[in-house]
């Protein structure tokens, strides 16, 4: 499993780039790279801006099926979020974002887990299978 | 942080990104348009995003006020060169770039912007 760092804009860029190699060297189309490198960059966003910087990490899974999965892990130690079904509101934004961050990513992988504690940090967590 | 050229070529300003676009980046480029529109008297800016393989909600929403600004500046901005899955995936984000004209390419948005009048 691979783990990267969030620290800065080019560490969002770097994991954007590994999740991107891990979704196209285990079969996922261009439309679900895409979609799976464009939810990695609005949850490493989040976790540098909300959650202080954090940690990234690519795992490659099988379903039971034998199809091939790319799961990624967020997990900051930051403020944590009060309202988890709030926040995965779409249009409620805790900034001046649109609101799309959280939701949008949920949207665009085949599975989601938010887990956070106020005052103890975040992690999500999402799949996306080939097909 | 790698920054964005911006060319003026007539009364247009062209900018084709060509870099993995980072946060900073994309605020830079704002600015850097506002200023050179400002500066040129330029009426029209296409942003080529042939090479850009993401779009999230970051990027998207700072491409819809860049042209939100550009019109401030009496100049219309149309972004060119989507790729197909790019599409795919901000409409399922949940963006539509409202307020920004779109072109198939660079010189479909040429026509769009010389048909201004």
């Amino acid at each position: 499993m691979d783990e990267l760092r969030i620290r800065s804009g080019d560490d969002v860029v770097r994991v954007r780039q590994q999740v991107r190699n891990a979704a196209a060297e285990n079969g996922l189309s261009l439309v679900d790279q895409t979609k799976l490198v464009t939810a990695a960059s609005e949850l490493a966003r989040n976790t540098l801006v909300h959650g202080g910087g954090g940690v990234a990490q690519i795992e490659i899974v099988k379903s039971a099926n034998g199809r091939t999965g790319v799961r990624l892990h967020f997990t900051d130690e930051g403020p944590g979020i009060a309202n988890l079904e709030l926040a995965l509101t779409d249009g409620w934004t805790s900034g001046n974002g649109l609101g799309l961050g959280l939701s949008g990513a949920r949207r665009l992988v085949d599975e989601f887990e938010l887990n956070s504690k106020v005052g103890a940090g975040t992690s999500v967590m999402v799949v996306k299978w080939s097909r | 942080m790698e920054q964005v050229p911006i060319l003026k070529i007539g009364q247009t300003l062209f900018v084709s990104i060509q870099i993995d676009l980072q946060d900073e980046s994309v605020m830079r480029l704002q600015e850097d348009l506002a200023d050179e529109l400002a500066a040129t008297g330029a009426n029209g800016v296409i942003i080529d995003i042939t090479a850009v393989e993401i779009v999230d909600s970051f990027i998207g929403r700072m491409l819809t006020m860049i042209g939100s600004i550009s019109r401030l500046f009496d100049a219309e901005t149309v972004i060119v060169g989507m790729r197909p899955a790019v599409a795919i995936t901000l409409t399922e984000l949940g963006l539509s770039l409202s307020g920004v004209r779109t072109a198939l390419n660079a010189e479909k948005g040429l026509e769009i912007l010389n048909g201004k009048t």
